[in-house]
């Protein structure tokens, strides 16, 4: 029978289904954070058990973490306690950590593909839903709650309903300037923030295979955006390419071995999705949101609808019938687990270059781990930045989530490459435009929503 | 601790607003705790209180309206997986929310914190805001044997998996099954190794 590359994944990992009920689903790799973990290791405390597979466990700090002068204590003291609580729970039951400091530290979905951790044909979790992220190799990776990652810790496995399975073929070129952000906010607009809700995606279509593993990422993270379980790609060369050589890649005979199983993870040419999407990609335009949740995105030169949600432009200050473009911005935001991996730095980068930002307009660009932030420096990234006005930070979630010391102020507007507009999600009262790092840097050089074709 | 839930009577809150996001309901900078206690405090914090900590006019300040049942517009607890968001409802007094949607993950971490997600019709959760709306003392019930949630002398049935209703029932949780079964998944590992 034709299998869809879920169905290969999630097939090899049941141990066994319970009648009318979940399956025993089998987890290969869990990345844990200081945020989502200390109730887990508490519950196992409190059971007096331990656990299962710790080897299989890895660790970093990313929420909490302040991006200026990581070499110094983290200043508000409940930051501080819980990254150091996942300092002192990794220690006691024996869990790889790249914790502040530590060379291989950064976001937990920059690091894991980075570091080779992430693979194709696994099953990945993570107290994190931008856990889709991984799925860009071929991977089911989804994020759960505490007490999943609890069940994880004592028993390498969750109880899982197979979800129903989506489907989004993005067939044809890209125009100039439009990156993969843009088309996953395309998709998100198209679809909505409820739209993909019960379903796992994979994404195909010649515009996906087009894409590097970066650009795939970014994709994969925002499946959730829409609802999604998670979202997947099938693994091909340009992944392969990427994985090999990695420091937790396979290496030697087991790389061949590894490599053969994974050129079979595809779907098969009938196998039979719930539900199938056909974009074109050369519909899609440089995207930006407007209201407060992801689906609320129009394309760069479009009009903010005039049957927007009344409660969301009255958030974010716009009027619906009006133009999004040219709507003044006082800061910019060039990070997250959505894209701020080295591709996003050199994309940015190469526009910015001999450009200035505009004035009274504050831009942080916050690379994902440490190995980016050396790969920027080596690169030169960081003076072409410097020199435009740009504050390259260090390593962390940063202005995502309003969690850590970056914040945006009140009633400010913040153009973000994050994945999330929600209210008060860059700070209490704080007003974020989703947008690609293209988009962005436009924005910054003008202090404006711009359309960055006019300029490239 | 957590405790088995069944038959839920109760008047409810009224949260008329779609595509409430866990950000809305626990924003992060309240997640740093290292505990799973007290969340309830900071429950639709943005929503309820100003920048100055004065009471802003929402539902939940509002003492005409209270009760264990949160009803809730579609697509409720989307976006972040923090399982804070139902601890946060738990904690402030919550049994049960009724929405005609959930987002998947919350509606996970909902069931493995006892805190009970019926999903409804549309036209079903019109009608409980319009009952709520006219009479704040409306009872609604909720009761699990069956499947099935009555306000107003109308009632519809709910979905729930058998292996998930077993365990809100009796007080059981997953890692308990799944600590039973540890053999298999040893047994699933040593086939699994061989294989791939």
């Amino acid at each position: 029978m034709p299998k869809t590359l879920f169905e290969k994944i999630w097939d090899r990992h049941v141990v066994k289904t319970i009648d009318g009920g979940p399956s025993v689903l089998y987890i290969d790799r869990h990345f844990i954070h200081e945020v989502t973990s200390p109730q887990a290791f508490k519950g196992l405390e409190k059971r007096n058990i331990e656990l299962f597979r710790p080897q299989q466990i890895v660790a970093t700090a990313d929420h909490n973490v302040p991006t200026l002068n990581q070499h110094l204590p983290i200043k508000e003291e409940l930051s501080r306690i819980q990254v150091q609580t996942l300092v002192e729970n990794c220690q006691k039951h024996h869990v790889e950590l790249y914790g502040l400091g530590h060379p291989y530290q950064g976001v937990v979905h920059v690091i894991g593909p980075e570091l080779g951790v992430t693979q194709p044909g696994m099953t990945i979790v993570c107290g994190d839903s931008h856990t889709s992220t991984h799925g860009a190799f071929g991977a089911i990776a989804f994020g759960i709650g505490t007490s999943e990652v609890e069940m994880v810790m004592a028993t390498q496995c969750l109880l899982q309903s197979k979800p129903k399975l989506m489907r989004i073929n993005v067939e044809g070129q890209l125009g100039k300037g439009v990156t993969s952000k843009d088309i996953i906010l395309y998709i998100i607009a198209q679809i909505s923030a409820s739209g993909a809700t019960g379903y796992f995606v994979e994404y195909a279509g010649s515009a996906i295979r087009d894409l590097s593993m970066e650009g795939r990422m970014t994709i994969c993270n925002m499946s959730i955006e829409m609802g999604a379980r998670g979202g997947m790609i099938a693994p091909d060369q340009t992944a392969f390419d990427y994985i090999k050589g990695r420091e937790f890649a396979p290496k030697g005979t087991l790389w061949d071995k590894k490599l053969a199983q994974w050129k079979q993870l595809f779907s098969d040419e009938d196998a039979k999705f719930d539900k199938e999407i056909f974009i074109d990609a050369a519909a899609i335009e440089p995207m930006i949101t407007y209201g407060t949740n992801p689906g609320m995105g129009v394309g760069v030169t479009g009009e903010i609808p005039a049957t927007a949600d009344p409660k969301a432009l009255t958030y974010m200050g716009l009027e619906g019938g009006a133009k999004i473009k040219g709507q003044k911005i006082d800061y910019v935001f060039i990070g997250s687990c959505t894209n701020s991996r080295i591709e996003d730095l050199r994309l940015v980068a190469d526009f910015v270059k001999g450009r200035k930002k505009a004035a009274g307009v504050e831009v942080w660009v916050v690379p994902g781990s440490k190995q980016v932030e050396q790969q920027a420096i080596r690169e030169g990234i960081d003076k072409v930045f410097a020199e435009a006005g740009f504050q390259l930070r260090q390593p962390g979630c940063s202005a995502c989530l309003g969690m850590n010391e970056d914040k945006i102020p009140a009633g400010k507007y913040c153009i973000s490459t994050s994945n999330r507009n929600f209210e008060g999600r860059q700070g209490p009262n704080a007003r974020t435009l989703l947008a690609s790092p293209l988009t962005a840097a436009a924005a910054a050089i003008t202090g404006e929503v711009a359309d960055i074709r006019e300029f490239i | 601790m957590s405790k088995a839930i069944s038959k839920i009577v109760s008047t409810a809150v009224p949260l008329d607003i779609a595509n409430i996001d866990t950000d809305q309901i626990i924003p992060a900078r309240f997640l740093k705790a290292t505990s799973r206690d007290g969340f309830g405090d900071n429950l639709f914090r943005d929503w309820r209180y100003n920048s100055d900590n004065t009471k802003k006019d929402f539902v939940l300040n509002n003492p005409t309206y209270s009760g264990k049942i949160l009803v809730a517009g579609k697509n409720f607890g989307c976006g972040s997986s923090r399982e804070h968001a139902a601890w946060a409802i738990k904690d402030a007094g919550f049994d049960v929310v009724v929405s005609s949607f959930f987002a998947d993950i919350f509606k996970n971490n909902a069931l493995n914190n006892f805190l009970l997600p019926v999903t409804v019709s549309e036209d079903f959760l019109q009608q409980l805001f319009n009952a709520i709306e006219k009479d704040p003392k409306t009872i609604i019930g909720v009761d699990l044997e069956p499947q099935t949630i009555m306000a107003n002398g109308r009632s519809e049935k709910f979905e729930i998996n058998d292996y998930k209703k077993t365990c809100l029932l009796n007080g059981y949780d997953d890692i308990d099954f799944l600590l039973s079964i540890r053999g298999d998944i040893e047994d699933f590992e040593g086939l699994y190794a061989t294989r791939y």
